[in-house]
């Protein structure tokens, strides 16, 4: 048996439903040159950064000059490309590591969003065109050490002193803090919760990037703490007030994850299906085996349910249609979708499948974060279930 | 300084070539790319015209089926200012020369000061279509280039030959051609894509530019290419060096 079977022609392995034919030729551009920046920039890279917990800083310069950081924003240096762009973006950047589409994920929909939406002109002037081209770097403050599905419950507060706002409490958790030159922070106030922009520098803010992570380690994750952090009255966001804020960034942000983890899983079934195919056991390649045909199949159908859902869901968002409980329904199931992916995509690899030679555990590991960010798996079912119930299974 | 460009859009060398059974000719597909080649001369172009100043312009010149015109979006995209496409259906199968004379009419017709080219196109490989274009424009030619620059007034470039290079030179109007690896090609920019939507593509016959198809080629057969011999191996008893010497210089890669 020859060692590269022919594939069948009729279909794409790699674009099986031919969805390539369902994006306008800018949609399939920027695809593709995030597909080689990914390739040239991140792929050759991110095992080491992974093994050694960094994020090289410099990458924020690059994918400003591209144009990724806010690209679906319009003005103030970004991009304003529609929705389904950016979406198509964040699947390239997580094929090549959650922590990419991460890191442009918090840029662009967590901290330059917000500042967009809710921030004053001068907001806007001072942080979006630095932000774009990657010479600011931003972090989002929502996660409390005893305050994480529940971010009603958070304890960091701004206190009036004078026109001045004082600042106090911690952060948990948060992507980019250590190398963040400025924090949107939400805090309760006697107003309900407010967001704050905190440039890094102020007084009394620190950041401690968390160590021994076994997930996301080619991310900045920190713990950020505020000791009497004075802040002028025209930090406040004033365009926002009580959980709606917050809320508002998440479901952008999980636009993105939808979309980034199809690429996380697409490059675990890629990845499982070239292994396939060339790894011979018992005289022949392991994918003539039925049990390793059943597994790529179903990864497979599942990559490619996953990519149809975020097209579906990211055509919706550019029509202007797209609710909230839509978008839970999508980082529900693709992030479920893509870690049970990179499970079988792990088993078919073998032993080779727990190195970082290959992508797929780094993958798998890094799903794990993501299935717990942005809304952990259970609090969208129960987003979903009180969708279709009316009823609130919350508290 | 006006700077004209040659590009070419390809089938995407990733997917398998088709030919047509009748004329054998590659079947173009809607959606072709730019030749990979082609982003090492909009570089240099590029960067020529960012160092001319402010007005300096760069013009994408090519001949072939228009499609969906993805391959051109993709260099209107790295930065250039427009496109002139000559798509002609009289032009199918058109041989160099012919291709030279009608790609030399669209640069003529839209004036220039430097012409920009790859060395060769990856799917057709005459690699004497800028030549040939220099020779009908009536312009010197700089071939090979692995480094362009504009020094007082003139185009200077080190030509790439098999011992090294030499520096050449020659004064505006000048044809140049670069090899692939002469400079870093940059990615296009999402807002370049964006813009790239509103760039000016012009489209030409050959009425319009006053040419005609005179050399038609016929490809009268197509054998596959024939399967590959199976290699030798050289049993190593002290003296393996020796032949493997041999056998490069047979091949004349040393
Ligand atoms: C790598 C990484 C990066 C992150 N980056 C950021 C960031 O940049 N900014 C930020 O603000 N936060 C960030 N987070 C925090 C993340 O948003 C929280 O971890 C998440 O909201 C869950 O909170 P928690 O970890 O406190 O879990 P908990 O809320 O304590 O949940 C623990 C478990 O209980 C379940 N649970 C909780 N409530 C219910 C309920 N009502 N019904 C059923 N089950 C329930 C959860 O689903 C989960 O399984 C990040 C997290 C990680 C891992």
């Amino acid at each position: 048996m020859s060692k590269q079977p022919a594939r069948a022609r009729k279909v794409d392995a790699r674009d099986f439903l031919g969805l390539d034919a369902k994006l306008s030729p800018e949609e399939r551009l920027i695809r593709d040159t995030v597909r080689s920046f990914v390739a040239d920039r991140v792929l050759p890279e991110v095992a080491e950064w992974f093994e050694a917990g960094t994020f090289p800083k410099e990458m924020a310069k690059e994918m400003g000059a591209l144009g990724l950081l806010g690209m679906h924003l319009e003005g103030y240096g970004c991009a304003g490309t529609n929705a389904v762009s950016y979406g198509l973006a964040c699947t390239e950047l997580e094929a090549g590591d959650s922590s990419a589409r991460s890191f442009v994920s918090v840029q662009g929909s967590l901290v330059m969003f917000p500042i967009l939406t809710y921030g004053s002109d001068a907001q806007k002037q001072e942080w979006l065109p630095a932000m774009a081209r990657g010479d600011a770097i931003g972090c989002f403050g929502l996660t409390e050490p005893d305050s994480g599905s529940d971010p009603a419950s958070m304890r960091t507060a701004a206190k009036r002193d004078g026109d001045d706002w004082v600042l106090n409490g911690s952060k948990m958790w948060i992507t980019n803090g250590g190398i963040a030159d400025v924090a949107v922070v939400w805090a309760q106030t006697d107003d309900g919760i407010r967001g704050f922009i905190v440039p890094t520098t102020t007084k009394g803010f620190t950041a401690h990037d968390i160590h021994k992570k076994l997930s996301m380690r080619a991310s900045i994750t920190s713990e950020l703490v505020f000791d009497d952090v004075r802040l002028p009255a025209d930090a406040v966001l004033p365009g926002v007030r009580g959980l709606r804020g917050p809320l508002s960034c998440l479901t952008e942000a999980r636009f993105g994850i939808l979309f980034g983890v199809v690429g996380a899983a697409r490059a675990c079934y890629e990845a499982a299906l070239d292994y396939a195919v060339t790894r011979d056991q018992f005289g022949g390649p392991i994918g003539r085996f039925q049990l390793t045909q059943r597994k790529l199949v179903d990864m497979l159908i599942g990559v490619n349910h996953g990519a149809l859902l975020a097209l579906h869901l990211g055509r919706m968002k550019d029509e202007g249609t797209l609710e909230p409980a839509q978008v839970s329904f999508g980082k529900l199931d693709n992030v479920r979708m893509a870690l049970g992916v990179a499970r079988e995509a792990r088993s078919i690899l073998g032993a080779n499948g727990i190195t970082l030679e290959y992508p797929v555990i780094r993958h798998m590991n890094n799903l794990e974060s993501v299935y717990t960010l942005e809304g952990t798996n259970e609090i969208h079912t129960l987003v979903l279930g009180q969708a279709i119930t009316g009823l609130n299974a919350f508290t | 300084m006006r700077i004209a460009v040659c590009v070419k859009q390809i089938p995407d060398p990733a997917a398998p070539y088709e030919l047509d059974p009748e004329t054998h000719f590659v079947v173009r597909p809607e959606d072709q790319v730019l030749d990979d080649t082609d982003r090492y001369g909009v570089e240099v172009a590029l960067q020529l015209a960012e160092a001319a100043g402010d007005d300096a312009s760069v013009t994408l010149v090519s001949m072939s089926p228009s499609g969906s015109l993805q391959g051109i979006r993709q260099a209107l995209a790295m930065g250039a200012d427009k496109a002139v496409i000559v798509d002609d259906a009289s032009l199918r199968g058109a041989d160099a020369l012919t291709t030279s004379r009608v790609i030399a009419a669209a640069i003529g017709r839209e004036g220039y000061d430097v012409v920009v080219a790859g060395t060769e196109s990856t799917d057709g490989y005459t690699g004497v279509v800028p030549q040939q274009i220099a020779e009908v424009l009536g312009a010197p030619s700089l071939t090979f280039a692995r480094k362009v620059e504009a020094v007082d007034g003139k185009i200077r470039i080190e030509r790439q030959t098999q011992a090294g290079y030499d520096v050449v030179e020659a004064a505006p109007p000048v044809l140049l051609t670069v090899t692939s690896g002469a400079v870093e090609p940059r990615y296009p920019t999402f807002k370049g894509i964006m813009q790239a939507k509103q760039k000016p593509i012009d489209t030409l016959t050959c009425t319009d530019l006053g040419v005609t198809a005179d050399n038609q080629q016929v490809i009268t057969s197509v054998d596959p290419v024939p399967a590959r011999q199976a290699g030798e191996i050289v049993e190593d008893e002290g003296e393996g060096h020796l032949r493997i010497v041999a056998m490069l210089e047979e091949a004349k890669v040393i």
